[in-house]
């Protein structure tokens, strides 16, 4: 089945019991790109990405009205297969979040989820997911081992590996490297930069820069409304908000 | 004047402090000294006869070993399901603080607090005589699974909320259902932390003995043959061979009981300082 | 809607159910206990009389099953047993918290958490063998070892790892700045910690104290054995008395008719009192802070 992975969001509101976290949101994200979310902490950035696999199901008192379509669906209408939706839309937390287990367990854990049970299937699908992540040559002589014996930076690579064996169409990363260290993250964003050909990607980062380095589109979000989305080039040497030029020239966040 | 007044005061407090002092070396040594007249009276009656022999002439703990393993195995066999069940539904399921999960915890932390006799006559009015069993060691089993499940619950329960929320989020965001989530991630997490919990409640059943009285008939000198027979637990035959002129049996039995409750306990702390820490640092 | 998420979506019900069923235990043992107790302990109260169940005499053969001195005897004990604990307890867990080596500290608190998990019984059996007839022959005027005192200190023995090892969490768990505060100011370490850090951890130590008097109230066996067991109004510290658990154990042997009954309601008794026990415990410790804790948990 040869479906459409495009997100499109329309009149995207987002309460957490009072306080309105996301307002009136619309956004068209592109098959195959990068899409990086930008701005000050709390502005809504992580909530936003947390919406297109429903995590925010499991916070207590979290409205959500208006629309948001993957590949032409609402995954909001009664009934969507939410357990599907999030293999398809994989995400990398901002901690790395690896199972205490080992690492072959962690990467076979989606699929097994979705009823995978044969050794050599199991195999590839594990060895196939940390090539692709680039953790295969540093990890292969040690599957067996608890994940926990990695070093962050693996983790991290870690928990990218395990996202891409549930087979995902869209990658979703909350802030994917705030927790590591520069090398780490510059190993990370080269992943980026070759997952992109195969999934669509929506990140959420803290560092302009990396914006910069990684993303085709930015958009960028202040007190839950976004200010500015478009290519990246352009919002960063021309943005047309003053708000976006204040906080790109770091006069504030 | 003030001056003096300031030395009187630093004076009295450092009486306090020695006060402190001589209580921690009180306590240190009353404790200490159970123990020790335990074991000295104790150790040198605890002989084969003792442990293994045949109960006539002189008295056997025999049947009150295999009376405490019925007991053991009855008791948490139906509370460790029972209890971390309940712990899974207060830790996993239960978001806010709704009237029903109040009702629970208080009933939890009630059941906690009734005194050992009160659930022996509960046993008694049930087991006994409304069921008719008879004394008997399924009885007692229950009546003590009724009472260490508050022990279960609590422990498990910390157990499960030391487990990050982000391992739960990873999970979930690979597709796993609630049910996957709970079994295959939370539950392997939480895992020395219950088996820490059910090590401890088996202490907690060899120890207990007034809910015994009155349900599994404290029969000392005949070896049960069944689930439904009446029988003995260690612990009962500590009171009874003090009661009924065996001191000596009694301190050597009590050794027995000491020596196990030790064991279990030392056990649990290393499960628990083994995997406890370890294994769910999230750097 | 799928078939596999149909499964999934029941298999997560199904097992929803299945929790809430086991958690739904307690509440379903607690109701059957107040039930069962109050069922056959009530009328039994109210067919023989108040005056005569709240009376001081108990006579089964001539239909006397007053538990007043019983009751007199467990406020001796629990009061007592919980004064003498206490006053322990509590200096030897402000000697952990600051009077006294570091390094011996963990060894310590381990040894008294092992010693928290030491049978009751043997605990009784240390009281008979020891205690009375120490008590006996050297303290007692009348000869008499068994009794209030014999079984007050028992429990108070019995019941201090549980008084240290609460209290302590409390002295632990209040700010250090506290401390440091109180120095500043020129107090002493020792006034720093009597009269800053100890008020400031009472609602803990008030909880241990209540949870002991449970305790106290509650055990049987330890006390069985060093009580003496004749239901009469409690003298004298060194006179053999019953308390109301004792007096339900001692009639366990040989239960019939209406005495069996009397126990049951001396039991229904001793359970109101663990009750109100409970619920004073509850509110001293605050219930509210488990629930603290894992919204904390749950917001991170």
């Amino acid at each position: 089945m040869d479906k459409q992975f495009n997100i499109t969001v329309r009149g995207c509101d987002l309460h957490y019991g009072d306080f309105h976290a996301l307002k009136n949101i619309n956004i068209d994200i592109e098959e195959s790109e990068v899409t990086a979310f930008i701005g000050p902490s709390g502005c809504g950035k992580s909530t936003f990405i947390k919406t297109f696999n429903r995590m925010n199901d499991l916070i207590e008192n979290c409205r959500i009205t208006g629309e948001i379509l993957i590949g032409g669906q609402d995954i909001y209408a009664k009934g969507t297969d939410v357990t599907l939706l999030r293999k398809n839309v994989g995400m990398v937390f901002q901690k790395p979040n690896p199972f205490p287990m080992s690492i072959y367990d962690n990467v076979a854990f989606a699929p097994r989820t979705f009823g995978i049970k044969k050794k050599g299937e199991l195999d590839s699908i594990v060895e196939g997911s940390l090539r692709q992540a680039g953790l295969w040559d540093e990890a292969k002589d040690r599957l067996r081992k608890n994940a926990m014996g990695l070093s962050g930076g693996q983790q991290q690579r870690l928990c990218i590996a395990r996202a891409l064996a549930a087979d995902p169409k869209i990658l979703l990363m909350d802030e994917p490297t705030s927790a590591l260290d520069p090398i780490s993250t510059g190993i990370i964003e080269e992943l980026i930069n070759e997952l992109k050909t195969s999934y669509t990607i929506v990140i959420v980062t803290h560092n302009m820069q990396q914006a910069t380095r990684i993303s085709d589109k930015t958009a960028f979000f202040l007190l839950g409304e976004i200010v500015e989305f478009g290519f990246t080039g352009n919002i960063f040497t021309n943005p047309s908000d003053k708000r976006t030029e204040n906080y790109i020239t770091g006069r504030f966040g | 004047m003030a001056k003096n007044a300031h030395k009187r005061q630093v004076l009295k407090y450092a009486f306090a402090r020695s006060t402190a002092q001589t209580a921690l070396l009180l306590t240190l040594v009353a404790l200490g000294a159970v123990v020790f007249f335990i074991l000295v009276r104790g150790v040198p009656h605890v002989n084969m006869q003792l442990l293994f022999g045949n109960y006539g002439r002189y008295p056997s703990i025999k049947p009150a070993l295999l009376g405490t393993l019925y007991l053991v195995v009855i008791s948490v066999s139906i509370a460790a399901p029972l209890g971390i069940g309940s712990a899974i539904f207060l830790a996993e399921y239960t978001k806010s603080q709704s009237r029903f999960v109040r009702i629970i915890r208080i009933a939890t932390e009630t059941l906690a607090g009734i005194p050992s006799i009160v659930y022996g006559i509960f046993g008694y009015l049930v087991f006994v005589v409304a069921l008719g069993l008879r004394y008997s060691l399924i009885g007692g089993g229950i009546t003590l699974a009724i009472m260490i499940l508050p022990v279960i619950v609590r422990s498990t329960e910390e157990s499960l909320l030391a487990v990050p929320l982000t391992l739960r989020e990873g999970s979930f965001a690979l597709g796993s259902s609630k049910v996957r989530t709970i079994f295959s991630v939370v539950l392997p997490c939480a895992a020395s932390g219950i088996v820490t919990s059910l090590i401890l409640a088996v202490g907690r059943v060899m120890s207990e003995s007034a809910v015994l009285i009155l349900t599994i008939g404290m029969v000392v000198n005949k070896m049960p043959n069944n689930f439904a027979s009446p029988g003995t637990s260690l612990a009962l035959d500590v009171y009874y061979f003090g009661s009924h002129g065996y001191p000596e049996q009694a301190a050597a039995t009590g050794v027995v009981l000491l020596v196990l409750v030790v064991v279990i306990n030392i056990l649990a702390t290393i499960l628990g300082n083994i995997f406890g820490k370890g294994e769910l640092a999230h750097g | 809607m799928n078939q596999a998420y149909r499964f999934i979506k029941t298999r997560d019900a199904v097992m929803r159910g299945i929790f809430l069923l086991c958690a739904a235990f307690s509440v379903l043992a607690l109701g059957c206990i107040t039930l069962f107790l109050l069922a056959n302990g009530l009328p039994f109260i109210g067919r023989v009389g108040l005056t005569n169940f709240f009376g001081t005499t108990w006579h089964l053969s001539s239909g006397a099953y007053g538990i007043l001195s019983m009751f007199v005897a467990s406020i001796y004990v629990a009061g007592l047993s919980t004064g003498m604990g206490v006053a322990l307890g509590l200096f030897t867990a402000i000697a952990l918290y600051k009077f006294c080596p570091k390094l011996a500290v963990p060894p310590i608190r381990q040894l008294i958490n092992l010693l928290a998990a030491i049978p009751s019984v043997i605990y009784g059996l240390f009281g008979m063998i020891i205690i009375v007839p120490f008590l006996r022959d050297h303290v007692s005027p009348g000869g008499v070892g068994y009794g209030i005192l014999a079984a007050s200190l028992v429990l108070s023995i019995m019941i201090l790892p549980t008084i240290v090892s609460i209290s302590l969490d409390a002295l632990n768990s209040v700010p250090r700045n506290y401390y440091e505060g109180a120095l500043a100011l020129g107090a002493t370490s020792e006034q720093s910690v009597f009269r800053v850090m100890l008020p400031a951890a009472k609602s803990g130590v008030l909880a241990a104290i209540v949870l002991s008097m449970g305790r106290a109230v509650g055990e049987t066996m330890a006390v069985i054995m060093v009580i003496g067991g004749s239901p009469v109004m409690p003298t004298s510290l060194f006179q053999s008395v019953r308390t109301m658990t004792a007096n339900i154990a001692m009639g366990a042997t040989e239960l019939s008719g209406d005495s069996a009954t009397a126990l049951v309601a001396t039991g229904a008794v001793l359970f109101v009192f663990a009750l109100l026990l409970n619920v004073s415990f509850s509110m001293l410790s605050g219930g509210e802070e488990r629930g603290k804790k894992r919204t904390q948990k749950t917001g991170a």
